[in-house]
């Protein structure tokens, strides 16, 4: 289809059989050779056992999404060759341990790459050894030399050992020869870019964003997907000088982000749907008493306990809704990994200048997922504006208005310890002294003048934010509306309906609340068919995108069932949209590879 | 960066009345919750320390509108969450004196889950709970230190269930300063409330504060015809399971003072790694990494 080097590895098995261990090595050979990566694993809510599959798309640009096809199959069970061998077409090559797997039915011109593991390794009971020897095997048919994956190898085990090392490595080269001896390689092998790149996980973007805009204060409770920023921010909290606490719950999190916020330290926290809900309470907490806290939710398929695994954008109304009353908060939604990681330094230099929360949207697909990286674009050193925060004694000595009705509604901010600037900061509703107004005289004018001097804060912010513009073709027949992390995915559908001759454009949309309704509407004023991408059954964004601007779309392409969208199922949806051909408006791709 | 948080003003060390907040307690006439916010003004005056260097942190009810009727930094949160902000104040700034103050339902109730977990932890806090044994600001309902058979609006027929022991509680899950005061006796609380903001860990102290309108059951006069001074019982408060022993006691006699106190176990701040060698607050601490961290983290990457 699309000319250059464009191939997708699946590695299946059981929970327990190490498929992140040659996923691992690949990703690292792969990113040093400074090809573009984009790997999705779909897996279970289990430790052991269940069918895990990691589809690693490897490329010469960038990839934008996971893709559609599978080109080379790895089966370490019999499960993975039976459910997947069929996704195989022409060209494909099927990876196996022919001591105890066996292919079945499969498409004209498949490579069956079979390996004798036992006689190869001659040890017929290590397990993991049918896993180096896939990947000699994958090295030959990459077209690799061997030495690129010995020095792989030596880097991944290096710190389990000599022994490790040359037991992997000469298990590797019996799967490397075997294949040389009796398969074909690919007849255009992978090639290599001049500049090696990075790899992260959007979880790793987050935590990084997080540490790059200078969070001090991160806390957690531990809850999939969003897990993996805990652990980064573990990893590499003494480094950083970042504190790092694990709590006893989510509520408990989000309060101690209050907290820890108002002292003057940035301070962020992620969680999941569940955990989210419980910090609802807190995040109105932070509105109230204006103080600045980054809350990232990575949605996954819910409701309740839902699908723990699995990806969803079903937490947008929670989002725009969490927690009781009417204030202002900030919404936004990034499209990948890289706009993950740049996206909190915008955060959080936008909440310490509103003195407000903000709601991160991640979701599964992203912060699961792993991504190349080009290193020189990693900027660790954003553009850090605190606002009118007071950390310092400045010689004043009172009177220090907490709430000082402002002409911009943002009121200079002291935090405890600062001489002069003594006050109280309350949930309940307040004078601009501090001083409660809830309990014994409710004055309707002073709750009047609170409620519109923290409405004010946010006047400027569009001139802030940038807002979305339409990307693609001008007088397209189909404008594509999308949110957060389908931007990729929609990007490569549209390459493919360009390919077909569609002319075809569209609007990604990041931030979400407050919603630059005027602009988004202007952009698809135009459209002569408009619809709306999502992650979702019940179009959560469509509903908010039509309370906010009254644009009805023509029609809609939502997926529901756990999986991403793969490119091709937004291309054909849009096919069937354009042919007239989806009854209802909504049309529902079938997932083929069933995880 | 400077950290100047401990500047004193020049003027004489303060008074208890210097402590007094911007408004007038809306407390009912007779509430115990004004003897105890009298004892915490004259214990932090008698310490030497100055209103900027003192954060309260509440959460709701009655005596949670503490914070706005003391003169000193202060959070009013939400219902029991007091403890879970605090930590993260005192986390965030080990440099501050971080009271929590609340009641029972507040504390034992809602907010159950971080009083475990905060006394576990031992953070360097100092938590006064006003314990009235019945809900207050909703009119009068039963509270999780309601006595078994109080009638309540919310228990007509009387509560069937056994109330919290916050005494044994608090020692069982790792508080390192453990107190019990009352409202009719403000020298015993200002000697145990100077001794908890002293105390290097979690240091609690429920406190009898009688509910002078809803609760016609635990009174003034109940807690004055049954409390006794642990002081003058010889009690050693290193002794936990003494101190569990006397804290069982109700019927006929109540101990007060402190039952409990280690101050062998270190508190949290004082083993976070990343305040190791004195370092300075991370609310202090400049927010940009440097170059050479950045890099370090990107060349993992590849």
């Amino acid at each position: 289809m699309s000319q250059g080097f464009d191939f997708s590895i699946a590695i299946g098995g059981a929970a327990g059989q190490g498929i992140a261990t040659p996923g691992n090595i690949l990703a690292r050979m792969f990113v040093r050779r400074g090809l573009h990566l984009n790997a999705y694993n779909a897996y279970q809510s289990i430790i052991r056992g269940g069918h895990i599959f990691l589809t690693m798309r490897v490329r010469d640009r960038e990839a934008p999404s996971h893709g559609d096809r599978i080109d080379l199959l790895l089966c370490l069970n019999q499960d993975t060759m039976t459910r997947h061998l069929r996704h195989l077409g022409a060209g494909g090559y099927a990876v196996y341990n022919a001591d105890n797997v066996t292919p079945g039915e499969h498409q004209d011109g498949v490579h069956l790459c079979g390996m004798p593991v036992g006689e190869l390794t001659g040890d017929a009971k290590n397990k993991l050894a049918q896993n180096t020897a896939a990947l000699g095997v994958i090295a030959h048919v990459l077209g690799l030399d061997f030495e690129v994956l010995e020095s792989a190898l030596t880097l991944q085990f290096q710190r389990k050992g000599e022994a490790v090392v040359s037991s992997n490595v000469a298990v590797a080269r019996a799967g490397y020869e075997f294949s040389s001896a009796n398969f074909t390689p690919l007849a255009d092998p992978l090639p290599e870019n001049p500049e090696p790149l990075a790899v992260w996980t959007g979880n790793d973007a987050l935590a990084m964003g997080g540490a790059a805009a200078g969070v001090k204060f991160y806390c957690a409770y531990p809850m999939s997907p969003s897990t993996g920023v805990l652990h980064w921010m573990a990893k590499n909290a003494r480094e950083l000088g970042i504190m790092v606490r694990q709590v006893e719950d989510e509520i408990g999190v989000a309060n101690m982000a209050v907290g820890a916020a108002h002292t003057g330290a940035r301070t962020m926290c992620a969680t999941s749907g569940g955990g989210f809900a419980l910090m609802t309470e807190a995040i109105g907490s932070a509105a109230m008493m204006e103080i600045p806290v980054c809350f990232i939710n990575v949605m996954r398929a819910g409701p309740s306990t839902g699908v723990p695994t699995k990806t969803e954008q079903g937490d947008l109304w929670q989002a725009l809704g969490a927690s009781q009353g009417d204030f202002e908060r900030i919404v936004v939604a990034p499209k990948d990994a890289h706009d993950a990681f740049n996206c909190i330094g915008e955060v959080f230099n936008l909440i310490d200048r509103y003195q407000c929360p903000a709601i991160v949207l991640s979701d599964l697909l992203i912060s699961e997922g792993t991504f190349s990286v080009p290193p020189k674009e990693i900027d660790m050193s954003p553009p850090i504006e605190r606002g009118k925060l007071i950390r310092e004694a400045n010689g004043d000595s009172g009177p220090y208005n907490r709430y000082l009705d402002t002409e911009d509604g943002i009121s200079p901010r002291a935090v405890p310890g600062v001489p002069g600037h003594v006050h109280v900061v309350a949930t309940d509703e307040h004078d601009e002294e501090g001083i409660l107004i809830s309990d014994e005289f409710t004055n309707p004018i002073k709750r009047r003048q609170m409620v519109e001097k923290r409405a004010r804060k946010l006047d400027d912010y569009f001139s802030r934010v940038p807002a979305p513009e339409i990307e693609g073709d001008e007088d397209a027949e189909v404008t594509l509306v999308g949110w957060g992390s389908t931007a990729g995915v929609i990007e490569e559908a549209m390459e493919q309906l360009q390919a077909d001759g569609v002319k075809v454009n569209r609007v990604a949309v990041k931030w979400i609340l407050p919603f630059h309704g005027e602009a988004v509407a202007e952009a698809i004023s135009g459209a002569r068919k408009t619809l709306i991408i999502e992650n979702n059954h019940s179009g959560q964004f469509h509903r908010f995108l039509r309370g906010e601007t009254g644009i009805t779309a023509d029609g809609h392409i939502r997926k529901y069932d756990g999986e991403p969208f793969m490119p091709h199922h937004i291309a054909d949806g849009v096919r069937a949209h354009l042919a007239g051909d989806v009854p209802g408006g909504v049309f529902v791709p079938d997932q083929e590879i069933i995880v | 960066m400077t950290i100047e948080l401990r500047e004193q003003p020049l003027a004489a060390p303060l008074k208890a009345k210097d402590f007094k907040g911007k408004v007038d307690p809306d407390w009912c006439p007779g509430c115990g919750d004004f003897a105890l916010l009298r004892a915490t003004q004259m214990s932090v005056a008698e310490l030497g320390l100055f209103p900027h260097q003192i954060v309260c942190v509440s959460g709701i009810g009655c005596s949670s509108n503490f914070p706005g009727y003391f003169n000193a930094y202060g959070m009013h949160t939400l219902h029991g969450r007091a403890l879970a902000v605090a930590t993260g104040v005192k986390m965030a700034n080990q440099t501050l004196t971080v009271l929590a103050t609340g009641g029972d339902g507040d504390g034992y109730g809602i907010g159950g889950n971080h009083f475990t977990h905060t006394a576990r932890r031992n953070v360097d806090l100092t938590y006064l709970v006003m314990n009235n044994q019945i809900y207050g600001l909703t009119t009068g309902q039963v509270s999780p230190s309601s006595s078994v058979g109080m009638k309540t609006k919310s228990t007509p027929f009387g509560n069937i269930e056994r109330p919290i022991n916050p005494i044994t509680s608090a020692i069982m899950n790792g508080a390192t300063y453990v107190g019990r005061g009352f409202s009719g006796n403000i020298k015993q609380l200002v000697r145990l409330i100077k001794g908890a903001i002293e105390h290097p860990g979690f240091a609690v102290i429920d406190v009898f504060s009688p509910c002078v309108t809803f609760n016609r059951d635990n009174t003034y006069d109940f807690f004055r015809q049954r409390v006794s001074p642990l002081e003058d019982e010889g009690h050693d408060p290193s002794d936990w399971k003494s101190a569990c022993e006397r804290a069982m006691e109700w019927d006929e006699r109540i101990y007060t003072g402190l039952f409990y106190q280690d101050q062998n176990v270190p508190s949290l701040h004082a083993l976070e790694p990343i305040l190791e060698g004195g370092a300075p607050p991370v609310s202090h601490v400049p927010e940009a990494i440097t170059q050479e961290q950045r890099d370090r983290i990107v060349r993992r990457m590849m």
